[in-house]
């Protein structure tokens, strides 16, 4: 992954439309969720369409980590409702959420691997609680699948302990990816590494997407990152106000609080 | 007033982390009844929590029974009374010392080890990511820790006790020439089912005390490491006090039974 086959794979990605919105994959409306006095999501809307990569800007304490934290149910929101793959999640019990999560990827900020099992492990984990949706007879092979689409197959063995941050990235993506999820979210992907590694994760962010046809959510701070994988970019301000367009869009933005983000 | 204030907050604080302990218990026997059970967690903490403790608990006991009948036989000798020393050295171990220490032996082992643990599987959100792979974290973690920790101290115990009372009979054999044959047909006519059985009942709840205050502090623990070093910390010194008060109740209940 050379970083001249990088820069051509921005500039495919600068050029292609991205005003073709297929349905919607996550939606959600009027979603607000307050800590005490403090408001920190005030009827946030978003719509996440099939096939798309959305990215979510915003400074810290913005609510980024708290929205995508109430999408998958680890925070509940005080109201409003979350649409996944057509189905509110408010009104789903604990089986049918369990279900849904199975369609459903995350790639955590510091990468989540389980330290006390291997990478193995680490990838049949998921699917152990999902042998409605996976042949756990083929687990050896869809671990190795996983593996090579993140270029670690050698790793297969390995403690989380024996392997670089770079390393733990691609197999938490390879985790994410293992039960072939319909939505990939992604949390801060390149926060901790070094540019040549983050690139790295950027581009197989963009194999993951044209490989799997999946929709992803991608919170970031990264504007290399979000220039490269977005098809659509929203940037949260304060949980309150927010602007959404395309990243050539908002970087032509006039408005001084848009500007920020790019400078 | 200020100490008075700072008093009152740190009672408050107290009895606001006493009742957070007891819901997380009740959720505890929530959980632990209803599917999906974790079998295989659970013989992996079994196997990682008995099998792992069993040099310390083996040696820890041992050198209970050296030391206790090294520091007890010249008094014994002194009153001509040392034919006493197997049973009163087995009705000791058995009844009092050998689950009290070893259980503050695992306390500090196992007990700090599951707050460690759980606090740095929350500080790097691994907690999250068993949630969000439709895996329900607190049966997964701490119901299996429990569960293991309930029924492998009571294990450990008794094989703790077996290994201080062939310490005892060590010396005794180097000491006083008594036989290991002699000494444990004494230790057997000694101990008696009241000896034996309440001093295990109660090492079920060492058990359970050590697994639940561990996880209790590791599940909660807040983000940092340095969150995750005082999640340790106060497993053990959490533990090590509720165990003194369950072997307080303990010896009170059978006290009146027995």
């Amino acid at each position: 992954m050379s970083l001249i086959f990088f820069i051509e794979k921005m500039d495919a990605q600068q050029n292609s439309s991205t005003n073709k919105k297929g349905n919607p994959v996550i939606e959600i409306k009027n979603l607000y969720k307050s800590f005490g006095e403090l408001k920190v999501l005030n009827g946030f809307n978003l719509q996440l369409f099939e096939g798309e990569n959305l990215v979510l800007m915003g400074k810290s304490g913005s609510g980024k980590s708290v929205m995508i934290k109430c999408l998958i149910g680890l925070i509940e929101p005080d109201s409003g409702s979350i649409e996944i793959l057509g189905k509110d999640i408010s009104k789903l019990n604990q089986k049918e959420m369990d279900e849904l999560k199975a369609e459903i990827g995350f790639l955590f900020q510091g990468s989540a691997l389980y330290d006390s099992m291997t990478v193995r492990e680490n990838l049949e984990f998921p699917m152990r609680r999902h042998q409605n949706k996976i042949d756990i007879k083929n687990a050896d092979a869809l671990v190795m699948e996983a593996l090579e689409s993140v270029g670690l197959a050698k790793a297969i063995d390995l403690m989380p302990e024996e392997l670089s941050g770079g390393m733990q990235r691609r197999i938490a993506l390879a985790r994410a990816l293992i039960l072939k999820p319909k939505i990939i979210f992604y949390d801060e992907p390149t926060t901790g590494l070094d540019p040549i590694t983050a690139k790295e994760i950027i581009l197989l962010m963009e194999n993951i997407q044209e490989k799997y046809k999946t929709s992803s959510l991608i919170i970031t701070h990264d504007v290399d990152c979000a220039r490269v994988v977005s098809n659509r970019m929203i940037l949260l301000l304060n949980g309150v106000d927010y602007v959404e367009g395309t990243f050539e869009e908002l970087q032509a933005s006039k408005d001084p609080k848009v500007q920020a983000f790019f400078k | 007033m200020e100490k008075s204030s700072s008093l009152s907050e740190n009672i408050n604080a107290f009895f606001a982390e006493i009742g957070e302990l007891t819901y997380f218990a009740g959720r505890y026997f929530r959980e632990a009844v209803s599917p999906p059970f974790e079998f295989r967690e659970f013989l992996r903490q079994c196997y990682y929590m008995g099998n792992k403790s069993l040099l310390l608990v083996g040696v820890t006991g041992f050198i209970l029974g050296l030391v206790f009948t090294l520091q007890t036989r010249p008094t014994l000798l002194e009153f001509g009374a040392v034919a006493w020393m197997p049973s009163m050295i087995s009705i000791s171990i058995v009844r009092e010392i050998g689950p009290v220490m070893i259980a503050l032996i695992c306390a500090g082992r196992i007990g700090s080890g599951i707050g460690a643990e759980l606090g740095s599987m929350r500080v790097t959100e691994q907690i999250d990511a068993m949630e969000v792979s439709g895996t329900n974290p607190f049966k997964f973690l701490v119901v299996t820790r429990i569960m293991a920790t309930t029924l492998m101290l009571p294990i450990l115990v008794i094989l703790g006790d077996f290994i201080a009372l062939f310490g005892s009979a060590l010396i005794e054999n180097i000491k006083g020439e008594v036989s290991f044959l002699l000494y444990f047909n004494e230790v057997f006519e000694a101990l008696e089912f009241s000896d034996f059985f309440p001093a295990t009942i109660k090492t079920f709840f060492f058990g359970f005390a050590i697994g639940l205050v561990g996880c209790f502090k590791g599940y909660n623990s807040k983000k940092g490491t340095a969150g995750v070093g005082k999640a340790s910390n106060s497993a053990v010194v959490f533990t090590s006090m509720l165990l003194f008060i369950i072997d307080f109740i303990a010896v009170f209940v059978t006290d009146i039974f027995y």
